[in-house]
């Protein structure tokens, strides 16, 4: 019975923390209408931030600050603000396809750079790291559900400020330059300067989940910071409904379940040679679910509603 | 004699809740030049467009010789004998003068060739400098390009939209006469222009549009010292939707 | 450095032939399509089947063309597999891209370019293996062209340059003399005008596809002929061959040309200051520098 739990323990974590990546790309696109490509290069940038200052001292790696956990995670989402912030200023002002481009390019770039470079853990990765609070709690079932919560309240946290800003006069913003970029110009809003803001903010996000991640599995190495997971998120955006927090995180967590349960389907059931395959086989399934989501049922399938401020403009 | 080309209460836009033409009704008659002139927001450029297939009509209808045009695929105007000349824009800066020719004469199969001869025969300016660019013409050469575009597919309808626009006053004159010319060849004329007064000199019957509707029409050498055409341009006398 | 002078231009062909297809699709559509470079691999699979289909019905097919490792029977699976992927992009435009477009936005192309992107890839991986594989099991040495400075380069490696600058030459006298060139250069330069000029749009933009995935497949086949074959030969090529068209600027063919040689030369003799696993970082700092310095490229233009 315990072995059942664990495992729902062990999905229902992973499932919240990818939730909190999902939700802050719901803010830059949903919301936004910002095109990132490069998604896990600001989730890799947490990652590596948290555990780069949270890890004790290393030779030849960078960092190695042992600071306290909390303040770790929060370097790591400031690192990912700060890459947000650069790549922005570079890249925003672009026409949608090209910032695609450049974002998805970003993200490469990322990829490339932690896995060359030994001061970043190179190929291997960075291990070293010691989850927090573990000498208090150890190492068993009591401690993955004790950070179970911990991400739950995060996700609930995330979750409430992001409706809040939604409802708040920044998201009306952020709506009336989605829709009609010249008349909120007219207002004297600054459109880039509030679409880098929202970046930025959702980006933060990210680097907050990718910290978490890390933490996890206390290791992080290029291999969890491949295209890969950018897809992923998508998937799980266009599945739930963009611009719709709620869609967004049962889209996760359907996507995240199917994906847990074809592995795990095609590792019991599968005859030995095709479990070579499982990865490609998955790989076209979540192919699928984009492009037929995008054919059948393009607002997700949880859309966005109508919000209250909305009410004034209705009809466009 | 029957008009070759007949609008009959013409509803279109570009966006279907928008329309910018409410219900628009005209007839050119053959070999004739018909002018239409009005003020800015008429729906001028519309009413040319939506004849040509760029814009969709959402109801009325459009015939040519009786047989019913609207909204026809734009790439098949050619072949029913219509041709039309925008704005702007109206040839491939690219693409060489001979070149430019050559695209719109592409299905002449064997006559392609002896009626780009007889085209750079009738502008020998173009001659001179087929093989340059168009994009290096000067204004009024490129608008005598568009021109010989048009007339490269031999047709029985000519739409024009401001052909005198961005030109100098003789380059305007030079343009509008020829246009009139070639209704001595059996071709129809349909042109919008805001050259009110060089226009309705040479044109034979003139439409006003104003806000999307009809306002007057009349043989154009009585409109042109009319001043009920000053009045609708300032906004005096217009008929308006209700 | 003069050999990495050397592979640059080589590999610069490659992307060249990818790179012209990409940008006709993105200027026409006006949609990144990270599904394009899936193409190349396409082209290098499908000639892979020919070729061992040929050289198994007439075992004559399967000598090689001294001093190459081209068969005359990979010969004749190139120009099938250009047909067959030509064919191949205009189904998935047919069953994706279209019906996105009718409901979507420019957008939901991009991202279902995404999803198109991994399911062929997957798909080849499924079909054909994750090993990698080669046109021909022959050893063939590379020749030294010179001993100071060192310059080594395969007789495979010279037939795909002279093959490739065929095909961008054969491509150069349909653009300039043919009228069919003339409607794809007025398609792409003035889309309305086109159409009132008699091009039929729809299917101008098959022929795009058909041409742009012919050449996309013929990269393949000389990626995989100077390499190796396998399903992520086209991913690896994403980021170079986007580079190239934003180089040269979307919707010019030329552009698209030039940009291949660019990209190719700038990553391989980058190559010479930085660590060889840096190189695929290469392309993308190409990409931000020129969209930072002249976001439309070399000869791009906005469309009228």
């Amino acid at each position: 019975m315990i072995g059942v739990i664990s495992y729902l323990v062990f999905f229902a974590t992973v499932a919240s923390i990818l939730s909190i990546a999902v939700l802050g790309l719901n803010l830059q696109w949903g919301n936004t209408g910002l095109f990132n490509g490069g998604v896990v290069a600001f989730f890799g940038a947490g990652a590596y931030g948290t555990l780069l200052l949270g890890s004790a001292s290393q030779d030849g790696l960078l960092g190695g600050f042992g600071l306290p956990y909390l303040l770790a995670l929060f370097g790591g989402m400031m690192i990912a603000g700060i890459v947000a912030w650069i790549v922005g200023l570079l890249t925003l002002r672009l026409r949608h396809d090209y910032l695609a481009i450049a974002t998805f390019g970003v993200a490469v770039a990322f990829e490339n750079l932690v896995r060359n470079a030994d001061l970043l853990g190179g190929a291997q990765g960075i291990r070293g790291f010691e989850r927090p609070l573990r000498d208090t709690f150890g190492n068993g079932f009591t401690y993955n559900l004790l950070f179970f919560v911990f991400v739950l309240i995060l996700l609930v946290l995330t979750y409430v400020f992001l409706e809040r800003l939604i409802a708040s006069p920044f998201g009306r913003l952020l709506r009336a330059i989605r829709e009609d970029e010249t008349a909120a110009q007219s207002l004297g809003k600054s459109p880039s300067r509030v679409r880098l803001t929202a970046f930025i903010a959702g980006s933060v996000i990210m680097g907050l989940a990718g910290g978490l991640y890390a933490t996890f599995y206390a290791f992080i190495s290029p291999q969890d910071v491949l295209p890969i997971l950018t897809f992923q998120i998508w998937a799980m955006l266009i599945v739930g409904g963009a611009g719709n927090n709620k869609g967004a995180v049962m889209g996760t967590f359907l996507i995240w379940a199917a994906w847990t349960a074809s592995g795990w389907a095609l590792s019991r059931f599968a005859p030995l040679e095709v479990q070579l395959y499982t990865g490609s086989i998955q790989f076209v399934l979540i192919g699928f679910v984009i492009v037929g989501m995008l054919l059948w049922r393009p607002q997700g399938l949880f859309p966005e509603k109508l919000v209250v401020s909305q009410s004034a403009k209705t009809g466009g | 004699m029957t008009p070759a080309l007949v609008a009959k209460d013409v509803v279109a836009g570009y966006v279907p809740d928008l329309p910018i033409l409410k219900g628009v009704s005209l007839s050119a008659q053959s070999a004739k030049v018909t002018v239409i002139i009005g003020p800015n927001g008429a729906g001028k450029s519309t009413l040319i467009k939506a004849i040509a297939g760029l814009v969709p009509v959402a109801e009325g209808s459009v015939a040519l010789n009786g047989q019913d045009i609207t909204n026809p695929r734009p790439d098949q105007m050619g072949s029913a004998g219509v041709a039309y000349v925008p704005q702007s824009d109206n040839i491939f800066r690219s693409l060489t003068i001979r070149q430019n020719l050559d695209l719109v004469l592409r299905n002449a199969g064997k006559e392609a060739a002896d009626r780009r001869d007889a085209l750079f025969a009738q502008f020998p300016a173009l001659a001179d400098k087929q093989t340059e660019k168009a994009g290096a013409l000067s204004g009024g050469q490129r608008q005598f390009l568009a021109v010989a575009m048009a007339l490269a597919i031999n047709p029985s309808v000519i739409l024009m939209d401001e052909p005198s626009a961005g030109l100098s006053p003789k380059a305007a004159q030079e343009v509008l006469e020829y246009a009139k010319s070639l209704t001595a060849q059996g071709v129809t004329i349909l042109l919008v222009e805001q050259n009110v007064k060089q226009a309705l000199r040479l044109a034979d019957h003139c439409f006003i549009l104003a806000d999307g509707q009809n306002q007057v029409d009349g043989a154009a050498q009585d409109l042109l010292n009319d001043p009920v055409v000053g009045q609708i341009y300032l906004g005096g006398k217009r008929v308006s939707a209700a | 450095m003069i050999q990495n002078l050397v592979d640059g231009f080589l590999v610069g062909s490659i992307l060249s032939l990818g790179a012209i297809g990409l940008t006709m699709a993105m200027h026409m559509l006006r949609f990144a399509n990270f599904s394009h470079a899936e193409l190349l691999s396409i082209g290098a699979y499908v000639a892979l089947v020919f070729d061992g289909l040929f050289s198994a019905i007439y075992p004559a097919l399967a000598g090689a063309i001294a001093p190459l490792s081209l068969t005359w029977a990979l010969s004749l699976s190139i120009l099938i597999s250009m047909a067959i992927t030509g064919i191949s992009a205009i189904l998935i435009d047919r069953l994706v891209f279209k019906r996105v477009r009718a409901k979507g936005g420019e957008l939901s192309m991009v991202f279902a370019s995404f999803g198109v992107a991994m399911i062929l890839r997957n798909i080849l991986g499924l079909i054909f293996g994750l090993d990698p594989k080669l046109y021909s099991q022959d050893i063939v040495f590379a020749i030294v062209v010179s001993r100071d400075p060192f310059l080594l380069v395969k007789p495979d490696q010279v037939f795909t340059l002279i093959a490739a600058l065929l095909i961008m030459f054969i491509l150069h006298l349909v653009l300039s003399r043919t009228t069919f060139g003339y409607s794809l250069r007025a398609v792409a330069e003035n889309p309305t005008l086109a159409q009132v000029s008699g091009i039929n749009l729809s299917r101008m933009i098959v022929l795009i596809w058909l041409i742009g995935g012919g050449l996309a497949a013929a990269a393949g086949v000389f990626y995989g002929l100077t390499n190796q074959i396998n399903p992520v030969l086209g991913r690896d090529l994403v980021l170079p061959i986007f580079a190239a068209t934003i180089v040269g600027g979307i919707g010019s063919i030329y552009g698209a040309v030039l940009g291949g040689f660019l990209v190719g030369l700038a990553s391989n003799l980058a190559l010479v200051i930085l660590p060889s696993g840096y190189s695929p970082a290469v392309p993308f700092l190409i990409i931000l520098a020129v969209l930072l310095i002249r976001p439309h490229g070399l000869f791009g233009e906005e469309r009228a």
